[in-house]
């Protein structure tokens, strides 16, 4: 927070205190100034078409250029009567990822507002707010955000006189990772288990209800107000390389200041770590990271001054994911971590297609194994093959089972040595056999 | 035709196929799972991957699902490479992971998917050294058993029994490595499809449970091509025998008929072979009332010489095959056969057959049926009287699903997207019956009328068709309305009747839609259903020149006639208990042909035992008017002899002319055809005796048939000889050839590699398709030059009276039908006869469900249980049709009935089923509920 | 022919089919409030039993296999009895590296119990849950709708100390 060129875009109203925003002091500092200005005279295509320029790229993970993805909606004659719907997806369970929740419960409105904004452009009548359950702090400020919309007539019929119609919505997840997958989270706002839908269809054809459906990450819906009010070109000159805007970025594990500050998207990870996260605890050493959450490749020390940008991290061999990276020190077993994830992702499997609900378990369980002591050398092959069978994206019917790989593939590549230790001596050399 | 590269072989494959389809129809073995011909594709299981390249530089490729992935022209792919197969070993190693190790005790070893496609990609070693995953098997009543922890959770069975077959109570419960795929709790399987569990699961999840409990390995069955008799459809079966028992029913594949697929009547009905109460020796009656076993000579000479000493008449069956009512009509004379039908049945069935050629519409096979979208059902209450009619009626409501799906481009086969894509929406369904309907579900509205009601909805929606009007219709005019114009929107429309309300109305009724359609220049389906597995042949035989059942029993009354030869026919079904006492008073000697003892059985002086359909040929027309050949699956044992060849050397010793060339069932057919018009079609349903196969019979025996001496070790190890067939190309041994013959040849699906049920992708001419040789089956009715429709017949509307009800039928898929009762499982989830009652009705009788009532017909009186059902139509009452104890309410269908309640009634104990045990814990997905990572 | 053999009488509330059918009200499909409603019961009735299951798969016109299949697919969805409180405690992987493994145990040997096990003053069942999204703050864990965050063997001291003696009056 010390960079004073940095403009705050998503956090301006979030103070070190944590107050969230009300109404009134949004709107004093400028909120819902976008939503007069699009209601007094923006067609949905001059909206569009503010938002492709700004080149925003989707951050629930996978960076697709929102822009783009909006555009693939049928509008007017093309689309058949009926539904259509905008879901912000507030799932949030990517181990090591907190920026959503932060965003919610401190500035519900900014989500509501590039919420309408997003509805309008797409012209959706419907919108969810698709939310973790445990996220229970968010839920009640969301809630009364919205009551206040309704009651200022910025949500319900005729919006501000503008003929358009918004119903909004807050559904609270019961619980499952998979429900963050787009189409997953779908079959689950429609009451079902969550299992991911085939694509194609895209959901923005033949989404929630068979209805074109547009599914935006928080952060994503959160800087749209911004552009629309500010422009394409401002947002643009926000990023430092050749992403726009700025990004939600943070760190966990044993650094001195963990959290998670907004900074241009290109920022160097030396200086989200050094300068922001206040460099590692005392007596511990980088060993490597995650740079955006759970299921990316880890990077390590050689890579800490590349810029957190798609291209950039991408290139490393990782993906920027949400951002929120996960730190690795000298006295954390890697082996250890690596299987605490494929916990997770074994666990958090949907069960429906083999590779994933099989393999993930198998791996799992060769990680205890060798974690804690009773490993054999044909592990490590097996984990080699595993990876190559469950890591491909095509293999499996969604992105978990691939992005669960990613950790233990490059946990492979760079801390060889650590699984071979464990094999070679038997027990876990961090904590010789005392953590599993 | 898209070319693709496979391999770098060119192939010209279909347009609009996935590549698992095209793969299959090329003949090249893809390991596949999840994916089914008739559901199409999900994904789940991955075991079809193939690689793709995108273009003659890319040598990486990547991997992509076949059942997934549409053939686009140009594609490169790789089916044989090392990526992909490593890929698929690796989804089998995964599979088996906490896949038991059970084969040599598991009911599916032998012909099972997963042990077929374990071989196919070449997986041996396991690297896997953690525990398995254990599961609790569930109860599910007393057809299907229930081995969780076979499992490979491809989600077959839940795509069968919900999407395909509408059922509700079988989920996948849970999820990750713990998917479970079964009930809330323990309990009966609702579905009168879930049968089809033990074809779809590719594991031994689900198997057939009566078969489990008198188990035979497919490799030990012989089989052979055979007709179901469970109701008209005509299903084909392939029935599998060992040590002369029925073992199981599979389906036998039938694109035109059945698909894929039977109702648990058929497959697990069936089992009535065996029963106890099965006849071995013709018997005679002693003066001291009891029988006389006696040889089967001495019971032919003693039956000619009855014959001899008087007049003889002979009474026919709709469950026998054409053969025998033929040669039963031609033993006693055109003039003293009697069709074996009551005079209502039989002129209905009659009204059936000439509707259907006289109309301009098509009797639809089930495979046309499912083309079908609009469907509006007069009266018939398919689920239960034809239920394989309403699972095609259910594929027929998901048109409305194809055409949103073609309207966005996606691939008919893309079976999850399509559902996503259409949530509920289906093409209209009507239904008018006088009580709801399992097809409630997918309908667009339906109504419960009385049948003359439900006729005169039928004559309306005819008129508002033509743009006139029939006035009187009161609140139903609005339906009216909306019926005639999503019949005149819809491309190919549907009318399904039948026989089954005993009311001629609503069959003309039907016919005068489809007649309304047709002057509108529609594409025109008319289905009607008829009752049994051959009404529809032995009316064709009758052509309404036989005796009617009263003429008989008047001219009985007479004296008119001395000996009755009854053929596989219990009459006491046909009349009430008096009408039949007397007529068989009336007669001198009664003479019965049949395979199960019966009360007319018990009241004859000389019994004949007939084989079953499982143990002799035969022909059955089925209400399509399809005439289909079933054949022995193994020989009759002791003297029970085919019906036919019974009364073949009954004319034959009698030295009937012409008779010395009816001795083989060639000639009876052919004999039969050259006579009747209406049957002429009938050689052609099945090649004749003389085909051969490449020079050889057709092996009713597997290759693999083993134990042959084992079996008779005890007695000697000599290897006996194998009976010998001589009216058929089939043979009782593994020798001759099973591949390349017509489909109504074949006995059984086996391809080297395929040891499962899915080896019939190797028979068809493409995946879904139909057998290389052509379906089996010819139709004997086409459509005619248009039906006169009488405009008087609308009947008046029926006015519900403050005392008396109207008596109809109610049907149920198990229990209405005669013989399926006989089989133990069938038994035991039939119950007992009910007396079916609106709840006003009840509350004025001061009864509950469970109480007894009493009936008042025609004098007579019957005590039923009662059961509440509001849903039966106003002013009606139901009794289950069929079932024991209201055989005497059939005459009083359609007439006005008072009912009282019924004092000292034992009421029974509550409809659970025996093995029902409301203790049972849930699956143990309960264990996991709600802990995660334990 | 249906058949159930729970006999299941217990009716949902009055103020719970008004929460189920307000959740209806945006829905399309009755089935489509299959989630929301299994929240809302368990929220009155602490966890979601077969007979509730039953009422709820009635009152949404679904089959109990339909509803259950949801119910087990969820984590949130508690198909057992739970305590008053669920202690939902993060083990993810930032928790993970800052020692919540120590924390576990220590809140085993507190209460007595594992995870999926409930008290026996039946004040609490300890849950594992993944990643609470507070990592910067970890170890962390919720207790019932409280989120406690930089968790350690003083902290959990704390928290449970008051409340166990409540129940427990020991
Ligand atoms: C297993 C899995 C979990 C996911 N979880 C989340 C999540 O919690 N939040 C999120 O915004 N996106 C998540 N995604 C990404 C979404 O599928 C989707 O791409 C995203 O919501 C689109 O939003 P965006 O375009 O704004 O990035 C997940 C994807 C996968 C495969
Ligand atoms: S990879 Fe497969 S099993 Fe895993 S979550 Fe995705 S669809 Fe489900
Ligand atoms: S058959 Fe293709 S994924 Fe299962």
């Amino acid at each position: 927070m010390e960079n004073s060129l940095r403009e705050k875009v998503l956090t301006r109203n979030i103070g070190p205190d944590l107050v969230p925003a009300d109404m009134e002091s949004y709107e004093a500092n400028g909120g819902y100034k976008a939503l007069h200005k699009v209601m007094s005279g923006m067609s949905p295509n001059d909206c569009l078409e503010v938002i492709k320029a700004s080149n925003l790229r989707g951050r629930g993970g996978a960076g697709f250029p929102t822009g783009m993805k909006w555009s693939f909606v049928p509008m007017g004659d093309k689309c058949s009567p009926g539904h259509k719907y905008l879901v912000c997806n507030a799932d949030e369970m990517e181990p090591g990822t907190f920026k959503d929740r932060l965003l919610m419960e401190c500035d519900p409105h900014q989500l509501i507002e590039g919420m309408i904004l997003a509805a309008y452009t797409i012209q959706a009548d419907r919108s969810y707010i698709f939310i973790r359950g445990e996220y229970l702090v968010a839920i009640e400020r969301l809630e009364q955000a919205l009551a206040d919309c309704y009651k200022r007539g910025y949500l319900g019929n005729n919006i501000l006189g503008s003929g358009y119609d918004l119903e909004m919505h807050v559904h609270t997840s019961a619980g499952r990772y998979i429900c963050g997958e787009e189409t997953a989270l779908i079959n689950a706002l429609e009451g079902k288990r969550a299992n991911p839908r085939a694509k194609p269809p895209f959901p923005q054809v033949s989404g929630l209800w068979g209805r074109p459906t547009i599914v935006n990450n928080v952060e994503t819906l959160c800087n749209i107000s911004h552009i629309i009010d500010k422009g394409a070109e401002w947002f643009q000159s926000l990023g430092i390389g050749e992403d726009s805007g700025t990004k939600m970025f943070g760190a966990s594990g044993h650094v001195k200041n963990p959290g998670c500050w907004e900074l241009p998207m290109g920022t160097p990870i030396r200086e989200i770590l050094e300068k922001y996260a206040g460099g590692m605890a005392d007596g511990r050493k980088l060993k490597g990271f995650l740079p955006g959450g759970g299921s990316t490749d880890f990077l390590v020390e050689e890579h800490l001054d590349l810029p957190m940008d798609y291209g950039s991290i991408g290139s490393a061999g990782s993906r920027m994911g949400t951002g929120t990276m996960i730190i690795l020190d000298d006295k954390t077993c890697p082996v250890g971590m690596v299987l605490n994830l494929l916990r997770f992702f074994a666990h958090e499997s949907c069960g429906f297609c083999t590779p994933c609900r099989e393999g993930l378990p198998w791996t799992r369980q060769v990680l205890e194994d060798i974690e804690s002591g009773r490993g054999r050398k044909e592990d490590l092959e097996t984990l080699v093959r595993q990876v190559k069978y469950i890591g491909a994206i095509g293999n499996t019917h969604c992105a978990l089972a691939p992005g669960a790989m990613e950790p233990l593939q490059s946990a492979l590549k760079y801390f060889q040595s650590d699984f071979d230790a464990h094999v070679e001596q038997g027990c876990c050399p961090y904590t010789q056999g005392e953590r599993v | 035709m898209p070319t693709i590269y496979i391999d770098g072989q060119a192939y010209e494959v279909e347009e609009g196929k996935n590549l698992l389809e095209a793969c299959l129809n090329l003949g090249l073995d893809l390991p596949y799972f999840c994916w089914h011909p008739s559901m199409g594709s999900i994904g789940s299981c991955r075991q079809c991957a193939m690689v793709q390249y995108q273009n003659e530089e890319d040598t990486r490729g990547r991997i992509v699902m076949g059942c997934m992935t549409p053939v686009t022209d140009g594609a490169r792919l790789s089916l044989k490479g090392d990526t992909a197969s490593e890929f698929r070993a690796s989804v089998i190693e995964s599979l088996m992971l906490n896949h038991p190790h059970d084969c040599p005790v598991c009911a599916e070893g032998g012909e099972c998917h997963l042990q077929d496609m374990t071989v196919m990609v070449g997986h041996r070693d396991r690297h896997y050294r953690g525990l398995k995953n254990t599961h609790r098997n569930q109860y599910l009543g007393p057809l299907i058993n229930h081995e969780m922890n076979r499992c490979i959770s491809c989600y077959r069975c839940v795509r069968f029994y919900r999407d395909y077959a509408g059922g509700t109570d079988l989920a996948a419960l849970a999820s990750h490595d713990h998917v479970y795929f079964g009930r809330h709790q323990d309990g009966v399987l609702q579905s009168e499809f879930a049968g089809n569990l033990v074809e779809v699961c590719p594991t031994g999840v689900f198997t057939d449970k009566p078969l489990v409990n008198d188990y035979s390995r497919k490799w030990d069955l012989q089989s052979a091509p055979s007709i179901c008799v469970g109701c008209a459809v005509g299903c084909n079966t392939s029935p599998g025998e060992r040590y002369g028992r029925l073992k199981r029913i599979q389906n036998r594949y039938n694109q035109q008929v059945n698909g894929y697929f039977l109702c648990d009547r058929g497959r697990f009905g069936a089992d009535f072979v065996n029963s106890e109460s099965r006849l071995n020796f013709a018997g005679v009656r002693q003066d001291d009332g009891s029988y006389q076993a006696i040889k089967a000579d001495d019971a032919l000479s003693q039956v000619a010489s009855l014959c001899q000493k008087g007049a003889v008449a002979g009474i026919g069956s709709p469950r026998a095959s054409v053969e025998a009512n033929y040669l039963l009509r031609r033993l006693v004379g055109d003039s003293h056969f009697c069709s074996g039908m009551s005079d209502v049945e039989h002129a209905l069935v009659q009204q059936v057959a000439e509707a259907l050629s006289t109309t301009r519409a098509v009797s639809p096979s089930l495979h046309q049926i499912e083309s079908a979208d609009a469907v509006l059902i007069l009266g018939e209450d398919v689920s239960n009287t034809a239920p394989r009619l309403a699972l095609a009626l259910r594929q027929s409501a998901r048109n409305k699903a194809r055409q949103m799906a073609e309207d966005m481009r996606l691939e008919p086969w893309m079976d999850a997207a399509i559902r996503n894509l259409a949530q509920n929406q289906y093409s209209p369904v009507f239904i008018a019956g006088v009580h709801e309907s399992r097809l409630e579900d997918i309908a667009a509205a339906s109504v419960s009328l009385a049948p003359d009601d439900i006729a005169r909805l039928g004559f309306a929606v005819a008129a508002e068709i033509s743009g006139s009007h029939l006035p009187g219709l009161g609140h139903l005019s609005t339906l009216v309305g909306t019926i005639a114009s999503a019949l005149k929107a819809a491309k190919k429309p549907l009318i399904v009747s039948g026989t089954s309300l005993m009311n001629s109305a609503v069959i003309e009724s039907a016919v005068a839609v489809v007649e309304a359609l047709l002057s509108e220049e529609k594409n025109t389906l008319l289905s009607l259903s008829v009752p049994e597995c051959n009404s529809m042949g032995v009316t064709l035989l009758d052509g309404g020149k036989g005796l009617g059942f009263n003429v008989l029993a008047e001219s009985a009354a007479q004296g008119d006639i001395d000996t009755l030869i009854v053929l596989e026919n219990d009459l006491y079904r046909r009349a009430p208990t008096e009408t039949v006492d007397q007529l068989l008073g009336n007669i001198k000697q009664l003479v019965v042909l049949d395979s199960l003892d019966n009360a007319t059985l018990s009241a004859s002086y000389l019994a004949l035992p007939a084989a079953t359909f499982a143990e002799s040929e035969g022909t059955f027309v089925s209400s399509e008017g399809r005439a289909q050949r079933y054949y022995p699956v193994f020989v009759a044992e002791d003297d029970r002899l085919a019906s036919w060849q019974w009364l073949s050397e009954l004319g034959q010793v009698l030295g009937l002319s012409g008779f010395d060339q009816l001795a083989h069932f060639d000639q009876v057919e052919q004999t039969c055809a050259d006579e009747i018009p209406a049957l002429s079609g009938i050689t052609a349903a099945a090649p004749d005796h003389l085909f051969r196969n490449r020079g050889l019979k057709i092996p009713r025996q597997p290759a693999r048939y083993s134990g042959r001496t084992a079996v008779r070790a005890n007695v000697s190890v000599h290897e006996p000889k194998q009976p010998v067939d001589n009216e058929s190309p089939l043979s009782f041994s593994m020798e001759g050839l099973g591949v390349g013959q017509p489909s109504s040849l074949m006995s059984y699906s086996w391809s080297p590699g395929w040891n499962s049920n899915q080896s019939i992708q190797k028979f068809q001419n493409e995946a879904g398709g139909e057998i290389k040789g052509g379906s089996s089956g010819i139709r004997l009715i086409s459509p005619g030059e248009g039906a006169k429709i009488e405009s008087l017949s609308v009947p008046d509307a029926f006015h519900p009276s403050n005392t008396d009800l109207l008596l109809v039928p109610v049907y149920r898929v198990f229990g209405s039908d005669e013989l399926s009762r006989q089989a133990p499982a069938i038994a035991e989830l039939s119950g007992d006869a009910q007396l079916v009652v609106r709840s006003e009705n009840v509350n004025k009788l001061q009864v509950a469900d469970g109480d007894g009532v009493v009936v008042v017909v025609d004098g007579s009186e019957v005590v039923l249980e009662v059961l509440v059902d509001d849903s039966i139509a106003e002013g009606c009452v139901g009794f289950t049709m069929g079932m024991p104890g209201t055989e005497s309410l059939v005459i009083g269908i359609g007439s006005m009935v008072s009912l009282r309640r019924a004092e000292n009634w034992q009421p029974r104990k509550p409809q659970l089923i025996a093995t029902d045990n409301p203790n049972a814990p849930s699956p143990d997905t309960r264990g996991q509920r709600g802990v995660p990572y334990v | 022919m249906s058949q159930q053999l729970i006999q299941s009488d217990v009716a949902l509330s009055a103020e719970e089919t008004r929460q189920i059918d307000a959740e209806l009200a945006h829905m399309p499909q009755k089935s489509g409030a299959a989630i929301d409603a299994l929240k809302i019961v368990q929220r009155h009735r602490g966890w979601v039993s077969d007979e509730s299951l039953i009422a709820i798969a009635r009152y949404l016109e679904m089959s109990p296999e339909t509803l259950e299949g949801v119910a087990t697919f969820y984590n949130l969805i508690y198909r057992k009895p739970v305590g008053k409180k669920v202690v939902l405690f993060c083990d993810s992987v930032s928790c993970w590296i800052c020692g919540c493994d120590g924390v576990k145990q220590k809140i085993t040997e507190k209460l007595g119990v594992d995870y999926g096990e409930t008290t026996a003053d039946n004040q609490y069942t300890l849950i594992p849950v993944p990643c609470l999204g507070a990592c910067d703050k970890a170890p962390v864990m919720m207790v019932g709708d409280d989120l406690h965050t930089h968790l350690d063997n003083e902290k959990i001291d704390q928290i449970f100390a008051g409340k166990l003696s409540d129940g427990e009056g020991s």
